[in-house]
This record gives structure tokens, sequence and C-alpha cells, in this order.
């Protein structure tokens, strides 16, 4: 089982990983990347049944990245587990690239390819229906994000989800607040979230989205209700780990220049040296 | 000779036996279990059945879940709404994702005749053809009904299927005949004019190439259920063979099987042709046959129009 600064450490590598991903192609969603690298990081080295040596594996637990434009974490996350060799992330969208700029299953690891926004739900209440109807213990993971909560199709899915009692499911919503255009509530209000997800049936958990604490606590717990889809609002914040592109709507899809790159890459090495530092002093103390 | 088996209904039957062989045909329907005549479906394998409301979106994405969880999902749903509400999910998560949902459009074309353009199906055909990966298919009667759902039930795509409301008249005379998605069948021999047809308006190409026969002209008759994969082959053989196509289709006259055979046509073999459909309007209202009339999709007027084009052939010869 992974610790919490196991965690923290990899997903902080992640981010630079994204980062550098980023700044070589001169395109991607950095923002919505680096605030949803933290559950990625927990699902997939904690929490979800996977293997990179059989991505087919009937009985393994699905994710659906429905926010599919966030990619850059999940590819780096897949090339560091092994579904494809690492030296493949330089041709991230490049001529002919199967590592396009969202989603693609023709990369072992992707389940559908994903990126026309509030179709993910639905295909995993598929995915999860499916399951119950062949008694299969496999979970399915939904990413959404909080803009894409505007579209009506989510609705449509968070019905068919709570009136299949789809347990085995378990949908996320990134919210960080912002979209390309402002702040969620300025384009299109979305709150109260919780109440509507409620409405439609679904067990409301709210977890910082940055804690591995919280999120691995929730996650392990899951679903608390029996006969229930579970929805996890993750309180995000787009941009985290990067000083500058914290909170900022600007850096929903800003390249980092070689200075930012440079900025960047040693906070997040500064916060990873931090946690070890605090992880050997724990050591020699315990 | 007349039918009261709608094509619908065919489908359901063929479906039963399907079902009981392999666990993992589901039927999914958007409140329209009745309009898709799948009722008895439900009631024999309920577990079998996915309903999702009026919810098209949805259950185009669940189908694409379902299929990629190895089931074989027909979502059964009104073809106006499956080809136009549900496109965007037809498009990403059915062919972009190649996943093995068989998407039915019921009451397709005008068989919602008299309620108006949002009922009708005429840009269905065009809008699935411009998407790559999806097969198309509209299947001429019952027995043809039958054979393609079987064909179906072993093919591995996402596919587009468009069947009507009414019992049509039968085309075949039973199901013992090579039903090949992506191969059209030669109906009736000739060699002066080609009448292709698809879905219902077979039977109209057929009664027209009996009037011609008469008036000593011979009409070949090809029955392109399949749109997509489109059988140039065949296409090209009528045109070389015949040189004149007349082209039946219940769809608007743009994007369809008309527009299909013109591009094969043009490309291969320039031939005299004419794409008879529905106009560029929102389409009359009324009964099936009473549309077919007003936009001139009758036997007589395709006798008309055929007799003109092999006339015209004659004088360019």
């Amino acid at each position: 089982m992974a610790t919490v600064a196991e965690l923290q450490i990899k997903s902080l590598q992640i981010r630079a990983d994204l980062l550098r991903l980023i700044h070589n192609a001169k395109m991607g969603h950095t923002g919505g990347s680096l605030s949803n690298t933290d559950i990625l990081t927990a699902l997939y080295y904690e929490i979800m049944k996977h293997d990179p040596a059989r991505p087919k594996w009937a009985e393994r637990d699905r994710f659906i990245a429905s926010k599919g434009h966030s990619v850059e974490s999940l590819w780096c996350i897949l090339a560091d587990l092994g579904y494809f060799p690492k030296e493949e992330l330089a041709t991230y969208c490049q001529f002919g690239t199967r590592l396009i700029g969202h989603p693609n299953n023709k990369v072992a690891g992707i389940e559908m390819n994903t990126g026309a926004l509030g179709h993910g739900l639905a295909i995993s209440v598929g995915m999860a229906l499916a399951a119950k109807k062949d008694s299969k213990a496999y979970r399915v993971f939904c990413l959404m994000g909080d803009g894409e909560q505007a579209e009506g199709s989510v609705w449509e899915a968070a019905m068919a989800g709570a009136h299949y009692k789809l347990d085995n499911l378990i949908g996320f919503v990134d919210r960080n607040r912002l979209q390309i255009s402002g702040n969620t509530e300025d384009v299109m209000g979305i709150d109260p979230l919780d109440r509507k997800w409620e409405a439609f049936g679904w067990h409301v958990k709210q977890v910082n989205g940055h804690d591995f604490g919280e999120l691995l606590e929730t996650l392990r717990a899951v679903p608390e209700q029996t006969g229930k889809p579970t929805l996890v609002i993750l309180n995000t914040t787009k941009g985290k780990g990067v000083s500058f592109a914290e909170n900022q709507p600007e850096w929903h899809h800003h390249v980092p220049n070689e200075e930012q790159l440079r900025l960047a890459v040693a906070e997040l090495e500064a916060a990873s040296a931090a946690i070890r530092a605090a992880e050997e002093e724990r050591g020699t103390n315990g | 000779m007349a039918n009261n088996i709608p094509n619908r209904q065919a489908m359901c039957e063929a479906l039963i036996e399907l079902a009981q062989e392999d666990r993992d045909i589901m039927v999914l329907a958007s409140d329209s279990r009745g309009s898709a005549a799948m009722a008895p479906f439900v009631k024999q394998f309920p577990e079998q059945f996915v309903e999702t409301g009026i919810a098209e979106q949805n259950i185009v994405g669940i189908a694409a879940g379902l299929a990629h969880s190895g089931k074989k999902p027909f979502v059964t749903s009104p073809a106006c709404f499956l080809s136009m509400r549900s496109i965007e999910q037809v498009k990403v998560d059915v062919a972009y994702s190649a996943t093995n949902v068989k998407l039915v459009g019921i009451s397709g074309g005008v068989s919602y005749g008299a309620l108006g353009m949002s009922h009708h199906s005429l840009q269905d055909i065009a809008v699935t053809r411009a998407i790559p990966g999806l097969t198309i298919i509209l299947p001429a009667d019952r027995h043809e009904t039958r054979k393609m759902t079987q064909a179906l039930a072993k093919h591995e795509g996402g596919t587009y299927v468009r069947i009507g409301r009414n019992p049509v008249e039968d085309v075949y005379e039973s199901d013992d005949y090579d039903f090949q998605i992506g191969k059209a069948v030669v109906m009736k021999p000739g060699s002066d004019v080609t009448l292709i047809g698809t879905g219902e308006t077979v039977r109209i190409a057929l009664d027209a190439a009996k009037l011609l026969e008469e008036a000593g002209i011979g009409a070949r008759v090809l029955n392109m259920h399949t749109i997509k994969p489109l059988d140039e082959e065949a296409i090209i053989a009528a045109a070389k063979e015949t040189g004149a196509i007349v082209t039946l289709e219940e769809h608007s006259i743009f994007g369809g099987l008309g527009a299909a055979v013109a591009e094969v046509t043009s490309t291969n073999i320039p031939v005299p042709l004419r794409i008879l459909g529905i106009p560029d309007e929102p389409a009359i209202a009324g009964k099936t046959a009473e549309i077919f009339a007003h936009y001139g999709l009758t036997a007589d007027n395709v006798q008309k129009l055929a007799s003109e084009l092999v006339k015209a052939k004659v004088k360019q010869v």
C-alpha cells in the first residue's frame, strides 16, 4: 500500500513531467491537468485494480476521463506505469502521434475516446451496468470537470446511474471553480452542486482534492451506501502546485516558457525535497 | 402480396431468437419499446433490456459503455432523434471509439408523415455517411430485416439501421437468399437502365421495372440495402452495362443514396443519373404513400423518368 508521502512525491513528479510535455509541444491544458493530477495519482497508484501488462484484463477497474482535455497528467501517469514507453511522450501532439490532446483508445490503458464534454458519465453508466449484469466486481471511475456540469447529458446519465442503483460507479467533479472564460459561477452557475447530485439520487462526498489522506479515506470506503452511485466533489485549485499558475484562468491552456518551466520545476522539486526531509525526520524520530 | 408484418416486428422476432442463444445481445429503448415493437423482447428477456427514458444522448453513451464491456446492444429509438439529437455520441462514443453498437432508427423517413419535420428523418443517411467507420443499412422488407438482424449479431462494429413504421410490401418471397452486408442484390436483370432503391423504395423500383418492361425497356433493379460500405462494383457494372441510372430514396436529395451513387459514377464512369428523393424543403404532411406521390416517388413517375433517360442515352449515341 502506498503511503501519503509516496503519493505526494509521485504527483509532484507527474506535475513536472506534464509541464515539460506541454512546454515541448507548445500546447496543452496546463491548469486542468495540474488540478486533476492528485486524483489520478490516487486512483492509478493506489485505488484502482489494474495491470499495465494486461490493459484488457476483464476484471480491471475502468477509468473514464470525461474531461478529456486535461489529458497531459494521464499520459504522464500511463507512461510512468509502463502502459507505453516513456520516450513516446516526446511525440505528444506531434504530427501523426497517438498521444493527441485527448484520450485515445489506440493507446493501452485508455478505455474510450473522450474530449467532447458530457459523454463520459453515460459511457460509465453503461460499463457499470454491464458489470452488474455479468456479476463482475470491477468499478468504474469517471472524472468530470466543473464547467462540464453545464452539459445536459451529464444529468441524463446522473438519472440513469441512480435509477439502475449503480453503486459500482464513482463520479468525480474536479471543482477548481474556473473554466476557460472565468469563474464557473459567473459563466454558468452550477452551485449548489452537492445538493443537485443528491437530488439526482447520488451519495455525495466533498473532499480536498489535493489531500491524499482525505482522498484515500474516501475512496477506500466507496460505496458507503449500497444501491447508490457515489459522486465525489474534489475541491481543487486550477494550476495546483505552480504558484504563478494557481487560480489563473489564462493558465487553462497557457504554455510555460523556458523560464516559467524552470521556476515551476524548481518549486515542485523543492516541495518534493521537503516531503522527503519530513519523512526522514519522522523515520528518525519514530 | 399484402403483408401485415412491419419490419420492426420482424426485427424483434429475430432478436428474440438471437437473444436465446446469446445472452450478450441487449435491446435499449428511450421510452420507445412500443414504437420499436420490442415489447415481446422486453417481456421475454427483461434482463437483456435497458430503458433509458426519453434521453437519446444517454442511450447512445450507455450503449457504448455496454458494448465496451462485451455486450451487443441494439439501440431502438426514433430515427429522427437518434440520428440528430445523439449524433455527437454516435460520432465519438460509437464510431470514433469503435464500439459495437447497433443503432436502429425506427419510424424512419416520413413514417411519421403527418407529424411534421421534427419527426421526419430525411437527413440521417447524409449525416451518418460522413462519419468514418459506421455501417449504414436500410432493409427493404421484413425478410431482409430478419436476414440483416442475424448478420448484425455477428457483425462487429458501429452500425446505423433505418426501418419504417408501417408494413411494406414484400420484395422477397422468403428469407432464403444471400444477404451480405455491403453487397447489393440484383433484384431483376436488365440492360437499358438501372433503378437503384434502398429500404422501402426497392418495392417502387421493382414496380417501375415491371411497367418499363411492358413498354419494352429492360430495367435492372438494384437493392442497395447497405449504403456504407457502398457496393461500388455493382454501381460501376450497372453504369457500364446499362448506361443510365435512377436512384430512389426516402431521404433528402442531398447526401443520400443518389449522392453516394453519383460520387462513384462521376469518378469512374459518368452516365446520365437522376436522383429521386425529397427536395430541400420541410416535407409536406401526410401518409407515406401521399408524400411519396407528391414528390414523384411512384412507379409511374420512375417509369417516366427512366424512359426519358433511355431516350436521351440513345440520342447521345
